[in-house]
């Protein structure tokens, strides 16, 4: 048994049920899906085109169907959660203490981890060069390596779920419970090579971001011409730059506290437990902005874009997204003003973390004002937007009540602050993701989704939300404390109640947006948009076909001011289509398998180190080493789209978009 | 405690705000169960920080309900407003005028950012004030009642509270004389975690080497619950205990009561304590060894073994109600 370290069958949870099932359906489910798409022969197109694709915008497409498939697993956690705690009153419910203590870390590392983040980095995958008038990111097929990475991740989460156990520690796993003193099973380590894997693919997601940002911009994008979405996401990837490694630092001294025998965090040798809070909220306060600022971009083009308006005040809007960005650095203690700091600390901490609602109140009038005197448009992403405006003042201001020490004095660590928290990232990051799904789904994949079925389930997920949560702010009210896996307060239990009717209803909205995703692709050729521009958009990404050829732009546009394609738009109107440019010859990057085997070693390190079985490790970091190095001595890096192939491509965007254009659209 | 500052029931805090606005009395309590707990009252009645039985809580319920009100004058505009625009510039509203231009206001920028700026700087002044007279640290003025002081130390998973002058303590209880300001020096004993009693205010964390401190007092005689606010492994959620508040001649009698029967909490019985034990009754001890807590403080006894000490036995947990 030495072989395989700590693994022994034992680590197979063969007397516990619910997990048992749960892992083995998701093992069929798989198996059924790697079944049909080798009996269907498609596995060499899926290699060739998905699986070792270095194009932003595939990478962007797995980013974001990786998100959506992590969802189904969060929230399967969140109805255990929220079950449990309805019926759990005078009662062990049927989750047993070290199975919902799992199931509550689970939820939250994946829902962060592997839900908002990857949803928010595809998503500006996708958008990011498309709006800057570039053909793809800085480094391609380092984007691929941090995908993959991020992949790896999910992937050693979710085994966690059928061997061996998960964390039981919450989603930050604050020491010394994490220590091996009182974790001595692999739960936090799962934990903690999950996310240092994947927080390798993150971080290096934030450099090829801001340096796509910075470096390549079409001709005339000046830096106040960029759209919203842009600074935005250059925010966000300032802040992973900057935020992460402090992140990796300190999973880092926990795995050596663990592995090494160090005591940074533990009890005994001068460890300092206040260390790893101040160190992990260093990185995790700047880490819901680097969730919000994206999700504030895309807000912003879907309000300006359905409203038939510029962004109102966008001068004000970059101004706020940056003191955003230098803010959010300064307020991490309010995380912990229970710790007895004293009062002095505690208020300027308070006073820090309340100043950064006036950039983001300026941001909620700017949306105001350009909502008024618009001419709005009802479609599925301005109700997101519509939602999380009014959902997230409510969750701002739950949020500055709780920066009040005194008033965090009693509502810290409560259902009140779970409420909080949820009525931000819901609403204001999950609807901002399902606005730019509906948004930009028709500019991946050439038709829109469903309008019906994607209603529905903004109503749903709305009602459902408001439901589940608004209650949760009561029974915080009520002196509940977070992650009680039993209780004996009947006082509390109406308010549960209600939040798992809450979290069905939510249930409903998700069942609604899987049917729509099936109908729409069924119904394609109905919702099918020839002209690459179904919401008479704004910025540039819409003035290229639907999907967007490999290269993007055939010949890279001219910015000349903001909003890009509408000024473009407005001066083709009447006129002539404009003479066909000259086309050249355009390089795109070799697809390259580095990123795929690079974390298929990743993930056996991962594994190895796990379970202590210290050869494979080796073996798996020499591996995913090696790859690198064959990267490095590639003959090829470019493969050549000939001028005559990119202008056939190129003919037929011009054509299907002359008829709006002459017919003077805007 | 600064001179000259009123020190009545509602503690030194009330010189600053109105006194209507703190709890009076017991028998007005019903009262106020309908209005100031609003919703909550509906279903389960009012159990929670709504509902402060000491001056902490009540003037920290104070400082939340003024920074809501403050915030809601602000916040409901701004739901009205989103729903006003999205409905009357919908596209099918020939009435509505259309600007398809307007993209700045030096007049509307100056608003946008005032109103935020001047909110926000209402708050920070409460923020400041508010978090140096509530400050868990701070004594509470000295009363009729005289002070007591409570060691409590949190344990896998239970808490023991060492009352040092009377030379008791109780494990999963805590008793205290109505009106005395209770002065709490906090650690772990193993996790971190945190104490509350939500109807008295302020939780505070519990470490391992470390003392917290906090002070409270509780106006009305009653049974409050208080739990651990902090999650902290398998047997948090077991980890309550009620806090007692009973007139100070019941308070002697607790003693002496406790201090009749009951082991006796030493060295070797601590490390027993120490070790993991779920959904403890609640029972006394005849006396605590002198700088117990000091011991467990500054790690000369060591902190629980963790789930490879194994579990508890018997003879740590004698089942005793007082």
């Amino acid at each position: 048994m030495k072989l395989l370290g700590r693994l022994g069958w034992d680590a197979l949870p063969l007397d516990q049920p619910i997990p048992m099932i749960a892992s083995a359906t998701v093992a069929v489910g798989i198996l059924a899906v790697l079944a049909w798409v080798v009996i269907r022969g498609r596995f060499p197109y899926l290699w060739r085109e998905w699986l070792t694709s270095v194009d932003h915008k595939r990478i962007g497409v797995m980013y974001t169907l990786l998100a959506m498939v992590m969802l189904l697993r969060g929230f399967s956690d969140a109805l255990m959660m929220r079950s449990q705690q309805a019926v759990a009153l005078h009662s062990q419910g049927y989750l047993p203490p070290d199975h919902y203590d799992q199931v509550f870390s689970a939820h939250g590392t994946i829902m962060i981890f592997f839900v908002a983040m990857p949803f928010l980095i595809g998503l500006m995958n996708f958008v990011l060069p498309l709006q800057l008038g570039v053909r793809d990111v800085a480094f391609p097929t380092l984007n691929s390596v941090s995908f993959w990475l991020t992949a790896t991740g999910a992937l050693l989460v979710n085994i966690s779920l059928g061997v061996g156990e998960f964390a039981r520690t919450g989603w930050l796993p604050y020491p010394p419970l994490s220590e091996l003193t009182y974790s001595p099973g692999v739960g936090v380590d799962y934990y903690l090579w999950s996310l240092q894997i994947s927080g390798v693919g993150t971080l290096l997601t934030g450099i090829n971001f801001v340096t796509t940002i910075l470096k390549l911009r079409a001709p005339g994008m000046t830096y106040l011409r960029m759209p919203m979405f842009c600074w935005t996401s250059l925010a966000s990837s300032l802040l992973i730059v900057a935020a992460f490694p402090i992140l990796t630092a300190t999973l880092a001294m926990l795995i050596l506290d663990r592995y090494l025998g160090f005591h940074f965090f533990t009890n005994e040798a001068g460890g300092n437990v206040m260390m790893f809070m101040n160190l992990i909220w260093a990185w995790g306060h700047p880490e819901v902005y680097i969730l919000i600022l994206p999700a504030f971009g895309i807000f912003s083009e879907v309000v300006s874009t359905f409203s038939g308006k510029p962004l109102f005040g966008y001068r004000s809007m970059v101004i706020a997204t940056m003191a955003i960005c230098l803010l959010s650095f300064m307020v991490w203690l309010h995380h912990f003003f229970t710790m007895g700091a004293g009062a002095d600390v505690n208020a300027v901490f308070g006073v820090m973390s309340m100043i950064i609602a006036v950039p983001t109140g300026v941001k909620v009038f700017n949306w105001l004002f350009t909502l008024y005197g618009g001419r709005i448009r009802f479609e599925t992403p301005v109700l997101w937007a519509i939602g999380f405006m009014i959902t997230f003042v409510i969750g701002g201001m739950t949020g500055v009540l709780l920066a009040v020490p005194p008033a965090d004095f009693l509502l810290h660590n409560s259902l009140f602050l779970v409420a909080h928290f949820h009525n931000v990232i819901i609403g204001g990051v999950l609807f901002g993701a399902f606005a730019g799904y509906e948004y930009w789904f028709p500019k991946a994949f050439g038709f829109r989704l469903h309008s019906g079925l994607g209603k529905a389930a903004f109503w749903c997920w709305l009602v459902g939300f408001y439901l589940a949560f608004m209650p949760l702010y009561v029974a915080g009210l009520e002196g509940m404390t977070r992650r009680m896996q039993h209780y004996d307060n009947p006082a509390w239990r109406p308010w549960l109640l209600i939040a798992a009717g809450g979290a069905v209803v939510i249930l409903a909205g998700i069942v609604c947006q899987i049917a729509q995703l099936w109908v729409s692709i069924a119904q394609r050729e109905r919702l099918r948009d020839g002209t690459g521009d179904p919401w008479n958009g704004r910025s540039l990404e819409w003035s290229t076909a639907s999907p967007p050829p490999a290269f993007n732009f055939a010949v890279l546009p001219v910015v000349e001011g903001l909003d890009a394609y509408w000024s473009i738009k407005r001066q083709a109107a009447g006129e002539q289509p404009r003479a066909e440019p000259t086309y050249g010859p355009i390089e795109t990057p070799r697809n390259s398998p580095t990123g795929f085997v690079c974390a298929f070693f990743a993930t056996v390190m991962g594994f190895a180190l796990i379970w202590h079985i210290w050869w494979l490790a080796i073996a798996g970091l020499v591996g995913a080493w090696a790859t690198f190095v064959v990267f490095a001595w590639r003959d090829r890096a470019e493969d050549e789209i000939s001028a005559q192939e990119v202008a056939e491509i190129d003919r037929q965007n011009r054509s299907a978009r002359a008829v709006p254009l002459i017919a003077g659209a805007p | 405690m600064r001179e000259g500052r009123q020190t009545d029931a509602s503690g030194d805090i009330a010189g600053l705000w109105p006194r209507a606005a703190f709890p009076g009395p017991r028998s007005i309590r019903g009262i106020q169960l309908g209005t100031a707990c609003g919703p909550v009252a509906l279903l389960g009645g009012c159990s929670g920080v709504l509902d402060p039985q000491g001056p902490v809580g009540a003037g920290e319920k104070l400082i939340l309900l003024d920074a809501l009100a403050i915030m809601l004058a602000i916040v409901v505009p701004v739901i009205v407003a989103t729903l006003a625009f999205a409905w009357w510039f919908r596209a099918s509203n020939s009435r509505a005028r259309y600007l398809p231009d307007w993209e700045f206001s030096g007049r509307v920028e100056l608003v946008v950012w005032s109103v935020p700026a001047l909110v926000i700087m209402f708050l920070g002044g409460l923020a400041w004030v508010s978090s140096h007279d509530l400050d868990p640290a701070k004594p509470l003025p000295a009363g009729p009642v005289p002070p007591v002081q409570v060691e409590v130390v949190s344990l896998d998973w239970k808490w023991l509270f060492i009352y040092p002058d009377q030379g008791v303590a109780s494990v999963n209880e805590l008793v205290v004389p109505v009106g005395a300001p209770l002065h709490l020096r906090l650690t772990s004993g193993s996790v971190m975690t945190a104490f509350f009693v939500p109807q008295l205010g302020s939780m505070i964390y519990t470490m391992n080497g470390m003392v917290t401190q906090l002070n409270l007092r509780a106006d009305h005689p009653g049974s409050y619950p208080g739990l651990a606010s902090h999650f902290s492994g398998d047997g948090f959620s077991g980890m309550r205990f009620q806090t007692e508040a009973v007139t100070p001649a019941a308070f002697t009698a607790w003693v002496a009561a406790a201090k009749s029967a009951g082991p006796t909490l030493d060295r070797p019985g601590y490390v027993e304590l120490s070790r993991q034990s779920q959904d403890v009754a609640p029972f006394t001890y005849r006396g605590a060894a002198p700088g117990l807590f000091e011991q467990i403080a500054a790690q000369q006894l060591p902190p629980g073994p963790g789930p490879q000490g194994g579990g508890s036995s018997p003879a740590a947990t004698p089942v005793k109600a007082p």
